[in-house]
């Protein structure tokens, strides 16, 4: 009995082993230099003398940063909301009316990670700007005779991320309501239910998992975006991204990056807990 | 992005302006095969222990002439491999980590300083550069590198505006052109720190150098004044093709990418401002962990050499410092002011140095002017 016991654990710890591994050398360990890294003194010319230096995490308060970390979650916030109004109907039709085009619809979301994201989000410039192919068509439809201003603006930067993260929404929607039982939309109609409180009392409670999931795999990656406000915003604003890049690269004072970067991570780790935990707990009282 | 990504390199344009416009599809291919034939990869672990016939040089891309690699390994026999970076901050981190195996670097003016400062170049020994006699007075005794003593300058260039004369109804001379109402959301700038402080603070008539913490709040007060005016902030190839494509009719930009587009447009043109600019520089360094330094001598002595100079600076279009190399340079070129600049604009000009702890007060006052 025992021996068998120890077997399986040696067999499951073999299996767990390299993802362990993995996991430990890329994430752990570098997650591990980070905050030690910013507990440190940054030299001027870069490189970072070790100690116990808690100023890093006293410049984080200043209002400056707080306001960009701030603003890097409320774009963050309205981006994840984006993806779900957007997300939310496909995946629906795609999972429920799709029928038998159901896998190649869901195909189609999946075919653009084919193609680098930073190659896809030069082609937005390449599309939006002035002899770009959007004002092209839009003067030949004779909608505009000047070119119009699309990129480089707040408005640019607001559709590169929803339309960067959108199937990370999609997908998990997708998974949550493929497994929805039709009959029981069918049952509540026949108990007299709208259309609209089937949808609301029915099938939306029951597709939570997936909308928390989704949210979660938008909102994480669009706090720490960085790329899209360069690209597609003109670099005009910062978010935090921006600014532990910066400090990495430009100001040399990798301390305070890692103390920013810390920071991040406690922040979102803190919002999706308080997410889980309040959408769980509707969740329990819908059931 | 910042600064330090600045591309330095010859674009396919700029070749096909040396080339002359005949033969597009033929130029290109034969830019390709030069870099292809210039980047033959780092052998393993810094090649072949104390062997001389080697030398590792450490490049920004295509920013040497097809025949320089070519004619050191020949005149030497010894085989060069070339490596790239794109931005100085990624050169001084592979050189911070140790044992990078490069014998050649290219580093920035600034970068000189801070890699002096970090004890990471050898002090040159100017008896095995006999042609440093060929390195023009203007390029000896720079403020990052005082005495000459760890870099030579291999090319140079300055910061401008280039801008679209069809749009710009009047020639643009200063700096007043980038806060110009008129031109209201088609304006760069580039997105640099020092660049655009830079701009703001030759505007206010201040050193670019500035560490007055009152010269700074102005500079600062003025950027934030221009910012709605502003299209963004970008890098300098892609604020010049934002120029040429027409979203901006008016950017600061680097001279080298700036003059390819000039080449190829006939509305655009190219000025350096008249209340002055940055005049950048790239310079050659040995570093200490150089592996084969006797090469790495003869090929600093070698690109002094005026023919290789010259060949040099007639391919990739930006300036020479190399005085002996300046009568051979195409009569294009040497009389466009816009590479090299008359007297009363080159006094004006002015290298961007270390700022040292400065650095940080400059970045936080950038962060502000963006979220300004």
């Amino acid at each position: 009995m025992r021996g068998a016991r120890k077997g399986w654990s040696l067999g499951l710890a073999g299996l767990l082993a390299p993802a362990a591994l993995w996991l430990g050398l890329f994430f752990v360990a570098p997650l591990l230099i980070i905050l030690v890294y910013s507990f440190g003194t940054s030299g001027v010319y870069g490189g970072i003398t070790l100690g116990f230096n808690p100023g890093n995490y006293l410049n984080v308060f200043d209002p400056l940063y707080l306001e960009i970390i701030g603003r890097t979650f409320v774009i963050a916030a309205t981006n994840t909301l984006i993806c779900l109004l957007l997300g939310y109907p496909l995946a629906y039709f795609i999972a429920l009316k799709g029928g038998r085009w159901r896998n190649v619809l869901i195909l189609l979301v999946v075919v653009p990670f084919w193609t680098s994201f930073l190659i896809r989000a030069y082609a937005w410039v390449v599309i939006l700007n002035g002899n770009g192919l959007a004002n092209k068509a839009l003067q030949f439809l004779g909608v505009t005779d000047q070119p119009l201003t699309l990129i480089f603006t707040p408005q640019a930067v607001t559709m590169g991320m929803a339309y960067a993260y959108l199937p990370f929404m999609i997908l998990p929607l997708y998974a949550a309501l493929e497994k929805f039982d039709v009959s029981l939309k069918e049952a509540s109609q026949d108990l007299g239910a709208s259309r609209w409180q089937t949808f609301w009392r029915v099938t939306f409670p029951l597709s939570t998992p997936g909308v928390v999931a989704g949210s979660i795999l938008v909102f994480i990656p669009s706090a720490g975006e960085f790329v899209i406000p360069d690209l597609l915003g003109g670099s005009r604003s910062l978010m935090v991204g921006n600014l532990v890049q910066q400090q990495f690269l430009q100001a040399r004072d990798w301390a305070f990056g890692s103390a920013l970067a810390m920071l991040l991570a406690v922040l979102l780790v803190g919002a999706i807990t308080f997410y889980v935990r309040r959408v769980g707990a509707e969740k329990l009282e819908e059931a | 992005m910042e600064r330090g990504t600045r591309l330095r390199r010859v674009t396919r344009g700029e070749f096909l302006r040396l080339a002359g416009a005949g033969a597009l599809a033929g130029s290109t291919l034969s830019v390709l095969a030069a870099c292809t034939a210039n980047t033959t990869q780092q052998q393993g672990g810094g090649g072949g222990g104390g062997d001389e016939k080697v030398l590792n040089f450490y490049n920004w891309s295509e920013y040497v002439a097809e025949g320089t690699i070519p004619g050191f390994e020949e005149e030497f026999g010894v085989k060069v491999t070339q490596d790239f970076y794109n931005s100085n901050e990624e050169l001084l981190a592979k050189l911070q980590a140790g044992g990078s195996g490069y014998d050649v670097i290219v580093p920035s003016d600034y970068m000189v300083s801070a890699m002096i400062s970090e004890d990471i170049l050898l002090r040159l020994d100017r008896a095995r550069i006999p042609n440093f006699e060929n390195l023009s007075e203007d390029f000896r005794g720079l403020p990052y590198d005082p005495n000459t003593a760890y870099s030579i300058t291999y090319q140079w260039g300055t910061t401008g505006i280039l801008y679209n004369t069809e749009a710009v109804d009047e020639e643009v001379t200063g700096l007043d052109a980038l806060w110009d109402e008129r031109y209201r959301g088609r304006i760069g700038m580039l997105d640099d720190v020092r660049e655009a402080f830079g701009a703001s603070l030759k505007r206010l008539g201040y050193s670019l150098n500035s560490k007055d913490a009152a010269e700074l709040d102005e500079a600062q007060a003025q950027l934030e004044e221009q910012k709605p005016l502003l299209r963004g902030y970008f890098a300098s190839p892609e604020a010049t093709d934002l120029v040429i494509g027409g979203d901006l009719v008016l950017t600061q930009a680097f001279s080298g990418e700036a003059l390819t587009a000039v080449g190829e447009n006939d509305n655009l043109a190219y000025v350096i401002p008249a209340e002055g600019a940055t005049r950048w520089t790239d310079c050659l360094a040995i570093p200490k962990s150089a592996p084969h330094q006797e090469m790495a001598y003869r090929f600093l002595n070698y690109i002094l050499d005026p023919e290789v100079g010259a060949e040099l600076s007639n391919y990739t279009y930006y300036g020479t410092p190399n005085k002996a190399a300046l009568p051979m340079i195409d009569e294009e070129a040497r009389d466009d002011p816009a590479i090299y600049p008359p007297p009363e604009v080159a006094e004006n000009l002015e290298v961007i140095e270390d700022l040292g702890e400065a650095t940080r007060d400059y970045e936080r006052r950038f962060t502000e002017v963006k979220s300004a």
